[in-house]
């Protein structure tokens, strides 16, 4: 029972990254319909960042930066993500725009190029980042079932991100315009709002998530060039289950793959579960096609 | 250039210079293939080269999905590897001799398992190659299908399939020999595979199987369901509205596509000597969809040539960058998308018609198959 509350834990905070991940790629194929598959370098880029942080606050503060550097390193990621997204944006999807299998090519290249450049720059074998002191250890609940301050933090990091985008969806003004660009680019255009600001704003938010959920991964695990092909897929498929552009069904699509993935691989073995859920993704699309949440408005 | 007919109609009672425009690139393909390579090439290239054609095989079959029927998989590569897991495990049958297969022993395996079994017979091996992915196929693509998961949905659909494929065999270690896939084979049919002589007579099984192909896919496309294909690609909900089961046709075709990969999958194995679930990921499904689009999708033959390019450009520029060649083989990618949407047969298609344009002042080119192919409609699942 212990280690099935863990795994149910687990799965959770699995399931709270993919969600930071898939978010980012819901906006993009939401709004733009184009997929990304740059967005996983995005997140090895992130991770890097906290890596790149580490090393900065270490050489100015010794080793008392550990405790400081990672509240720098969040901001820091979601930056430099920003930017790279905004000009992958610029130079290279903004020609593509209507051709989303194209992109999906060239993007893939662009993933290819940045995994190479993290190569030259950080060098093949994998970097590890030092946790925060304040992070270590956890909650013991019952004997085997434990909750570490690490995982716990990742929830709650997700959950802040979750929040501030919903703000920014809603209350905002440019979120509003990414809403209307979402759910009728034409005529949200043709009433002035200048699609592609929204774009191009879009888009490095979604690649800024990616970039924090690369953080959240550089304290859970090591940090390599390929690290971002792990999760690429699972979020595409996220999104597809939760249905495209929303939120919600994002949001509940990730969780649901992260337990069952936890869930099943208790029950059977890593390998074998991955085949499950990919049929069950097949099986839940021959009941509902357009996903979880599908859009209801009348095109 | 006999693929622009795509559109043309074509003339009822077919004469002459039809069949010669027709033959042509057989015959082309069969002199270098046959003649010109055997004659140039180092027993070491000519091998290579065989493993390039494997690719050729599989990029005909990819080129029929994306080119003419519109839709993009990225998993091919699950094909190729059914296909070559099928073969390896006679090959592998064939050089464990009465015992069951070495890595079965490390895993602790006390007899063959009931599925291993049939593979002893190469007859049997060689069909279930082309049977296992086709049916495979066209049952994943009907199911697909019809909950109308279409354009880039169905790409991640296909991409996942391949994680998850490759994932399963690296699991299945006692099964499937692991991460380390299955490899010292010594005979096919017999003849000892290190032989000089058998890796040729392979390279121009090869060689028949490639031109069969490229025979097989042109009979198609022009065939009545060809054009079915062109019109699911232009517009599915016409085709749809008129009384056709699109879903059935999409499957179908995903099938063909799938058996095609098996049978490049069942070439290749004996030729290159292993198999692994690194063969059937998802970094090789993207790759043989490179292939198709350097070439230039919606021509069989730029399928060829962009297959035997590609993989050309790949293991030189690997062999004299080791270190920086994925720079370039990005820059491909990037390129190929942006600058040739085309393909090379694309951008000859263009420079000629830019050429009559400039001779004689009007293009007198027909029509080539759209690449309008992902510009609307292909693409939203409401």
């Amino acid at each position: 029972m212990d280690i099935f509350l863990q795994q149910l834990f687990n799965g959770f905070s699995l399931g709270s990254i993919l969600l930071l991940v898939a978010l980012g790629l819901a906006f993009s194929f939401g709004l733009m319909n184009v997929i990304n598959m740059a967005h996983g370098e995005m997140i090895m880029i992130g991770a890097y960042s906290a890596y790149v942080a580490q090393n900065w606050f270490k050489d100015l503060m010794g080793e008392r930066g550990l405790d400081y550097y990672f509240i720098v390193a969040l901001p820091f990621a979601f930056i430099v993500c920003c930017i790279i997204g905004m000009i992958l944006e610029r130079t290279l999807i903004r020609r593509l725009y209507g051709r989303p299998l194209d992109t999906l090519l060239a993007t893939w290249g662009v993933s290819l190029l940045l995994q190479q450049g993290a190569r030259t720059i950080f060098g093949a074998p994998n970097v590890q980042v030092t946790s925060p002191p304040w992070l270590k250890g956890g909650i013991d609940v019952t004997g085997d079932f434990s909750m570490p301050y690490i995982r716990l933090f990742i929830i709650g990091m997700v959950a802040v991100c979750m929040a501030l985008v919903w703000l920014y969806l809603t209350k905002t003004s440019a979120g509003r315009r990414t809403r209307a660009v979402m759910q009728n680019r034409e005529v949200a255009g043709a009433l002035g709002v200048v699609t592609p600001k929204v774009d191009v704003l879009t888009f490095g938010l979604a690649s800024g998530l990616a970039g924090v959920a690369g953080c959240a991964l550089a304290l859970i695990g090591p940090i390599g060039p390929s690290l971002g092909t792990y999760y690429i897929v699972d979020a595409f498929l996220v999104v597809i289950l939760g249905g495209v552009g929303q939120v919600l069904g994002t949001a509940v699509a990730a969780l649901s793959i992260g337990w069952l993935n936890a869930i099943l691989e208790y029950q059977t073995t890593a390998s074998l579960a991955k085949v499950i859920v990919f049929a069950l993704v097949i099986a839940f699309l021959q009941w509902r096609p357009a996903g979880m949440i599908s859009r209801r408005a009348a095109r | 250039m006999f693929e622009t007919n795509t559109t043309a109609p074509t003339p009822s009672r077919p004469d002459l210079a039809f069949w010669m425009r027709t033959a042509a690139p057989f015959v082309i393909a069969a002199v270098l293939l046959f003649i010109v390579a055997p004659a140039m090439l180092s027993d070491f290239r000519l091998n290579l080269l065989a493993k390039f054609l494997c690719y050729a095989i599989l990029a005909i079959g990819i080129d029929l999905m994306w080119g003419y029927t519109g839709m993009l998989s990225l998993g091919q590569a699950v094909w190729f590897g059914l296909g070559g897991y099928a073969m390896a495990m006679y090959l592998k049958l064939e050089s464990s001799g009465d015992s069951i297969p070495d890595f079965m022993n490390w895993s602790g395996l006390e007899s063959l398992p009931w599925f291993w079994a049939p593979f002893r017979h190469v007859w049997f091996a060689i069909p279930m190659a082309l049977i296992g992915p086709g049916v495979l196929g066209f049952l994943l693509g009907y199911l697909v299908f019809r909950s109308r998961v279409k354009g880039a949905y169905f790409s991640i659909v296909t991409q996942a399939l391949a994680l998850i494929l490759s994932i399963f065999f690296v699991g299945q270690q006692q099964y499937t020999g692991g991460t380390n896939g299955l490899t010292n084979y010594t005979e096919l049919f017999g003849m000892n595979l290190s032989d000089t002589s058998t890796q040729h007579l392979l390279y121009y099984i090869t060689g028949g199987f490639v031109l069969l192909t490229l025979a097989f896919a042109t009979w198609m496309t022009r065939s009545p369901f060809g054009r079915l294909m062109i019109a699911v690609r232009d517009d599915e909900d016409r085709v749809r509205f008129a009384g056709y089961n699109v879903g059935l046709i999409k499957a179908f075709v995903f099938g063909i596509s799938a058996a095609i990969a098996g049978l490049a999958g069942a070439l290749f194995v004996p030729q290159v000597g292993i198999i692994s679930p690194a063969n059937l990921g998802i970094v090789p499904s993207i790759e043989f969809v490179l292939l198709v689009a350097v070439g230039g999708r919606g021509s069989l033959t730029g399928a060829v040539i962009g297959a035997v390019a590609v993989s050309w450009a790949r293991s030189s520029l690997s062999e004299n960058y080791p270190d920086t060649w994925q720079y370039f083989y990005g820059a491909l990618f990037v390129g190929a998308v942006v600058l040739f949407p085309g393909g090379i047969v694309g951008a000859y298609r263009s420079s000629v018609s830019w050429v009559r344009t400039q001779v004689r002042g009007r293009s007198t080119m027909p029509g080539s198959p759209s690449l309008e192919i992902d510009r609307k409609g292909a693409t939203s699942a409401d």
